[in-house]
């Protein structure tokens, strides 16, 4: 018994130095990923242009930044792309899932090994082959962008979709069809439903893969045309300007709040139930 | 039936795909046509474009590149032909030695007046007959430094090598930069391709490496306003930004001569409406057009009628305006004989290596 006590003692005091180093660790781990995003945060209120020197607090950069055409176009256009893309690429890759998981199982190997493909492969080599290819059919522009952002952003949706679809029960849907539903309405009130998560992270996969595209988009978009990502680029050779500063604020802070509210809002729903047993 | 809807839906997805991207694709029809004009990142105000397509109904597509380099390949790459291009000296020289331009018609042009003798002389480093280049912005390399940590005069390329300033020093991370300054203290051409020349700089850059905090590129300037080093080689753009941040510095092109560099406007050969381009051009000459352009970049201007509007205080700063006898002992470097290159990249290889 008192062995027992002193070696828990023992268990302990290592336990706690353990929890003490896996903190350094984290906390370290965490400013290495964050501090740079928060000197960026401080810059975008720094009234200095420069990025050595603080000359005071000012929300100037934020009011200039709406006023500023040329980011807003940017900035409507990459949304615009990222929303539509993602959405085409939604819809194709949900089919596509569909049909692949119906296969059989040497054509449904074959079939997901070229959908990780265009995942593992450089971007680089996606864009340039993309540009060629474009070339001898179209005029480069937005819809050759948007054309080359659905391709890419297919791969994130079937693979995200998959896995619900191996989980999904058939028997449901059989069943619904057995009452006398048609095909379409089983479709819809059955098997979306239980794909559902797995489509909205798909959705949103692809949204930010094609948010932060830079490559492919660089070799496939005519001129005139461009993204939040190839304006920065154009801007580095004379320093990017403060107004760049308090967009990405703005979008991290956007990301940081949609995350936070992604994670609190399903451990309500337990609760609720629970509630509503009683 | 199954398949019969899931084929019906993906026609459905297809068919909206088609017509979104040919929505997206549809061109503008612009009464007066359209150009296409390849310039460098921020290197033209937005609202000088938009002005231009109010005047003269002139649908403008703008494209912005970061390099001379980027510019050409996918200048070459023939993807979107391009009709206007606006890029640095040596590639001037490059893309009329290979017959990609087509000559401007100069004679006619309302506004060209406004470019003063001294850059067409510039400009014929590279364009010998002034027939393919409209100069658009220039600029020298020089010393900026921190007047409260400097003693004595800084007029001369000697205070980066005499030890005065050791550890104090920030020197520009790029190969011909480098050379280019030891060439001239040593009282040779930047462009010189001659072997002993050559390996006498080196000699000089070793010596000097002790001296030298840090040998950058873009973060030179910051390092000077910051007031981590006293001096800095850095581009005459960069020396004016450094100049708003921090009033204690300034920026001096040595005696014995340094770089100066062109950036010029050129017809494509791919280009079909050459009028439209003429026009531009002589767009970007107008004084009003040319003092908003100076404002957004403040690099130097070639535009004389902007010079003489600018404020006494202005004229004076040799970052704006070098004065003609800053840049007599300047040059504007070429492209190095092949085998003076290789020498050269491998002098710089065992230079950084040391």
């Amino acid at each position: 018994m008192v062995r027992k006590v002193k070696s828990g003692n023992l268990f302990h005091g290592i336990s706690g130095l353990k929890n003490l180093l896996s903190r350094c660790y984290i906390g370290l781990i965490v400013l290495f990923l964050y501090a740079p995003i928060l000197v960026l945060i401080v810059l975008s209120f720094n009234r200095s242009r420069s990025r050595v020197t603080w000359g005071g607090f000012t929300l100037e950069w934020y009011g200039q930044l709406f006023s500023n055409r040329q980011i807003m176009d940017a900035l409507v256009t990459t949304l615009v792309l990222a929303f539509l893309s993602a959405l085409i690429a939604t819809v194709i890759g949900v089919l596509a899932a569909l049909g692949i998981h119906a296969m059989r199982q040497r054509n449904y190997q074959i079939m997901m090994i070229f959908t990780n493909i265009p995942i593992l492969n450089a971007d680089i080599v996606t864009g340039i082959s993309l540009m060629l290819w474009f070339v001898h059919f179209m005029p480069l522009g937005f819809g050759s962008v948007l054309i080359a952002h659905i391709t890419f952003n297919i791969p994130y949706v079937i693979l995200s979709v998959m896995p619900k679809i191996r989980q999904m029960n058939v028997s449901l849907y059989e069943a619904a069809r057995d009452l006398g539903a048609n095909a379409v309405y089983g479709f819809f009130r059955v098997i979306l439903p239980q794909l559902l998560s797995g489509i909205v992270s798909g959705f949103f996969m692809a949204f930010t893969m094609s948010m932060d595209d830079f490559v492919i988009t660089y070799f496939t978009k005519g001129a005139g045309v461009s993204t939040l990502s190839t304006m920065i680029y154009g801007e580095i050779r004379k320093g990017i300007k403060p107004e760049m500063y308090a967009l990405s604020t703005i979008i991290f802070v956007t990301m940081f709040l949609i995350l936070l509210a992604v994670n609190y809002w399903p451990e309500k729903k337990p609760a609720v139930r629970e509630e509503q047993r009683f | 039936m199954k398949k019969k809807i899931v084929s019906v839906i993906t026609m459905g997805v297809l068919i909206l795909s088609v017509a979104l991207s040919g929505a997206g694709c549809a061109k503008k029809k612009a009464e007066n046509g359209s150009l296409t004009i390849f310039n460098y990142g921020e290197y033209m105000d937005p609202d000088v474009i938009r002005q231009f397509t109010e005047e003269t109904g002139i649908e403008i597509k703008y494209e912005e590149a970061l390099t001379p380099e980027e510019m050409y390949t996918k200048y070459k790459s023939g993807a979107i032909s391009y009709d206007l291009l606006c890029t640095t000296d040596y590639m001037l020289q490059r893309l009329i030695q290979e017959d990609e331009l087509q000559k401007i018609d100069i004679g006619n042009m309302e506004y060209i007046g406004n470019i003063g003798e001294k850059y067409w002389e510039l400009a014929k480093a590279v364009d010998p007959e002034n027939s393919y280049t409209v100069p658009y912005f220039w600029g020298t390399m020089g010393i900026l430094y921190d007047t409260t940590k400097t003693n004595g005069p800084v007029d001369s390329w000697e205070v980066l090598f005499n030890g005065d300033y050791a550890g104090e020093i920030v020197m520009q991370n790029s190969m011909r930069d480098t050379y280019m300054l030891a060439l001239k203290y040593l009282g040779y051409s930047l462009n010189s391709n001659d072997e002993g020349e050559m390996r006498e700089a080196q000699e000089l850059l070793i010596r000097q490496k002790p001296d030298v905090q840090a040998y950058l590129v873009d973060e030179a300037r910051d390092e000077v306003v910051a007031g981590n080093a006293a001096m800095a080689v850095v581009y005459s753009g960069e020396a004016y930004l450094g100049n708003q941040y921090n009033e204690n510095l300034a920026y001096v092109i040595p005696k014995e001569g340094s770089n100066v560099w062109l950036d010029g406007w050129v017809i494509t050969k791919s280009c079909d409406n050459i009028e439209a381009a003429q026009q531009f051009l002589d767009f970007l000459c107008r004084e009003d057009i040319a003092m908003k352009n100076f404002e957004y970049i403040y690099y130097s201007t070639p535009n004389e009628a902007v010079i003489n509007a600018l404020s006494e205080e202005d004229r004076q700063n040799e970052a704006l305006v070098p004065s003609d006898h800053a840049t007599d002992n300047c040059e504007v470097s070429m492209q190095l004989s092949p085998e003076a290159n290789d020498l050269m990249n491998e002098l710089w290889k065992e230079f950084k290596a040391d």
